[in-house]
């Protein structure tokens, strides 16, 4: 699904991400937990492919396509989705005439049909049941006037209606309280499926009680210091980060 | 440079897809302007006694005036001796028909999206077709006449309906009122005629469409649109004018005149040519629109996508005189490269609890400079009149400005007056969440574009509305590529 060598990038020429390596096979899902500053944000949003950072070495390759070499909606039509940590508003386009575009563009890509309104709504209703959202969210300009957990829920709904191959959730978990990281890892649990992949990036492993990965990193100066599976996650909210950064060191 | 930014500066730099020139035969005057041109020109349309008189006193009304400079807006001063006043087409078009019409005109309006003939005319929309200075055709009369509707040529009422001509000609926008009205009082060579008598729904919109071709010309066009007691019509006005690297001047007159429960609505798509993207050429736009809410519970409602012209200059306004009158403005502006615009309206409160709303969206992109300039007067005797001005700007890329005067002035203590005012632009964190989903950046930002507009957008007729979101996002185009 993705394999990622010796990826280094940097924003305004400080180095963030100081050479990652990670191999994530189809329907895994993998977390990322590291301390602030230690370049997990910046690790989705150069897979994404935000022109704020430079890639300056090292190979992405995304279900065999060479993926540094892709524009953001190019990926995106490939099927790399980011649920964003601070998820922007656009004023005047609503909920839904957002999420048919960006629909109907990878139908495009895929040579399908346009969806017709009847089916989207269909499509619509049951992931807004299922990421217990207001009825109307669709008629809505998109993100405006939501709250921090609305935000964080509609990425979600994003991501059900526009069911990706790769999802990154980028601290997905900040500012959610408990009924609503309830209801977000129900949404992602299920979408989870053997050709789907999740790269989960939290600082807290309560959201990994939730949505139970199989493989968990720690992310420290740009660089994973240390790969295992759940019990790490356990292992760090006991212990820290610092204990590992010294173990390391 | 980033990817937004560099498509942002192409979107800049799209090309003007009107400005063709069609060879057409014309009878155009020598430039410059005096009293023989002024007697020449109303004669060649063997206009009344009184009509040259009034065009003669405008004349020398304005001879008295200077140019206004208080606007927001810079250009080389205009030479006025050094435009044609007059240019026609050389074969007469005759009512009827439009088999003496010069096939290239008809052909200018079918490139235009205009077809005038009657296989091909708009089917609920009657057009009056003006070709610099003189209306070639209008469609759909006698349809129109059998509602009692009148919808006609300027020249041809004056020569069928002087005495509606004469009451309301200038009543609304009097020749006194500026330089450019005076001027126009003086030199309007044609233009439209409405007329919708007592308790009549015109059947159809009216609309009337704006070509400039012959270069070193003016066009100095005027409409009135007279609707009676109860009467209500929806009229449309579009523009288009060739490329040429000379400045031209437009400088009309609208005069809307509402009688008690009338409804105006006046929209415009105004496309003139805006200049290269240095800023050579292009049309200036300097208009005067008025319109008088003179009955009790009359509405008037301008709605206005301003796309073109390099300099824009122009404030349809409302004079809310009858009690319970209603007077609206919705506008889009759009300045690219080098263009300038300073628009607005004014909302003269005169009636009790008259009501006025006005939503102003202006988008700046490459060089563009825009000015929203409103007034909102509240006079003595306007007891419980309210007033809602919203007023928001976009700027796209970092070399245009958005300015906003809004002035406010109430005379009556239980008027309202509401100002609300916005700036934003278009984030590069906005187009990067649509390329995440998979749209692409140039239909990025013509949807976010269409999404600012849309309050503006929902008053046009659906055509028009179509239109005007397809033109916005082909005046942005490449400014995000």
């Amino acid at each position: 699904m993705l394999k990622i060598r010796n990826l280094k990038a940097s924003i305004e020429g400080k180095e963030i991400l100081k050479g990652i390596d990670l191999d994530m096979a189809p329907g895994e899902v993998h977390a990322i937990m590291g301390p602030n500053g230690s370049g997990k944000s910046t690790l989705s949003q150069v897979l994404a492919g935000n022109e704020s950072f430079e890639v300056t070495a090292g190979e992405v390759t995304f279900m065999g396509h060479d993926l540094l070499d892709m524009d953001p909606e190019e990926r995106a039509l490939a099927g790399v989705f980011l649920a964003f940590q601070y998820p922007v508003e656009i004023p005047g386009i609503s909920n839904e005439e957002f999420l048919r575009a960006a629909i109907n563009a990878q139908r495009k890509n895929r040579g399908e049909p346009e969806l017709d309104a009847f089916d989207f709504a269909t499509m619509a209703q049951e992931k807004i049941k299922l990421m217990e959202m207001r009825g109307d969210l669709l008629s809505r300009s998109l993100n405006v006037g939501f709250s921090g957990g609305e935000k964080k829920r509609n990425e979600c709904f994003q991501m059900a209606m526009l069911e990706p191959k790769l999802a990154i959730l980028d601290e997905t978990d900040s500012g959610l309280d408990i009924d609503a990281l309830r209801v977000v890892s129900r949404g992602v649990n299920a979408l989870r499926d053997p050709g789907r992949s999740f790269l989960v990036i939290t600082h807290y492993q309560r959201l990994l009680e939730h949505i139970v990965p199989d493989h968990v990193h720690v992310l420290s100066d740009g660089r994973i210091i240390r790969s295992g599976g759940k019990e790490l996650a356990l292992e760090l909210e006991d212990k820290g980060y610092s204990w590992i950064e010294e173990a390391v060191s | 440079m980033s990817e937004e930014k560099k498509m942002l500066e192409e979107m800049a730099s799209q090309k003007y897809k009107w400005g063709f020139v069609s060879d057409v035969e014309s009878d155009t005057v020598p430039p410059g302007l005096n009293e023989d041109v002024i007697r020449f020109i109303s004669a060649m349309k063997n206009e009344p006694d009184w009509l040259l008189e009034w065009r003669l006193k405008a004349y020398a009304h304005w001879q008295t005036l200077a140019e206004p400079t208080w606007q927001k807006v810079q250009y080389p001063q205009v030479d006025y001796q050094a435009i044609s006043y007059y240019s026609a087409p050389k074969k007469k078009p005759k009512k009827d028909s439009l088999d003496e019409v010069d096939p290239e005109v008809l052909a200018t309006y079918e490139k235009l999206g205009i077809p005038l003939s009657e296989q091909k005319r708009l089917e609920n929309v009657a057009v009056d077709a003006v070709f610099d200075s003189v209306s070639v055709a209008t469609t759909h009369q006698e349809k129109l006449k059998d509602a009692g509707v009148i919808f006609m040529p300027f020249s041809e009422a004056v020569q069928e309906h002087p005495d509606l001509v004469r009451k309301y000609l200038g009543k609304v926008v009097p020749y006194t009122d500026n330089f450019y009205a005076a001027l126009n009082s003086a030199v309007f060579t044609d233009g439209s005629f409405v007329f919708i008598p007592k308790g009549v729904k015109c059947p159809m919109d009216l609309s009337t469409y704006f070509r400039i071709n012959e270069a070193s010309t003016g066009q100095f066009e005027r409409t009135l649109i007279v609707a009676e007691d109860a009467a209500s019509v929806t009229y449309l006005e579009g523009c288009t004018a060739p490329q040429r690297d000379e400045n031209q001047l437009h400088a009309a007159v609208v005069e809307l005149y509402a009688h008690e429960d009338a409804t105006i609505k006046y929209s415009t798509v105004q496309n003139w040519y805006p200049g290269d993207e240095n800023g050579k050429g292009g049309i200036y736009n300097f208009v005067t629109k008025r319109g008088m809410c003179a009955g009790d519970r009359s509405r008037i409602s301008w709605t206005q996508v301003e796309t073109g012209s390099s300099v824009t200059w122009k404030y349809p306004s409302c004079v809310l005189k009858g009690d319970d009158s209603v007077g609206e403005f919705y506008s889009v502006a759009l300045t690219n490269n080098a263009q300038q615009a300073d628009t607005g309206t004014k909302m003269i409160h005169l009636g009790k609890n008259t009501r006025s709303t006005i939503i102003s969206k202006g988008i700046s992109a490459g060089r563009g400079d825009q000015t929203y300039r409103g007034l909102v007067r509240m006079g003595k005797k306007a007891h419980g009149a309210r007033n809602f001005t919203q007023c928001d700007s976009m700027l796209l890329g970092d070399r245009c400005g958005a300015h906003t005067f809004p002035y406010i002035e109430s005379a009556n203590s239980t008027a309202q007056v509401e100002h609300e005012a916005t700036t934003t632009r278009i984030g590069d964190d906005q187009i990067f969440l649509c390329n995440q989903r998979g749209i692409n950046t140039e239909d990025a930002v013509s949807m976010i574009v269409a999404g600012f507009c849309k309050e503006v957008f929902s008053e046009l007729p659906l055509e028009f509305a179509v239109e005007a979101e397809k033109l916005l996002s082909v005046s942005l185009e490449g400014s995000v590529g």
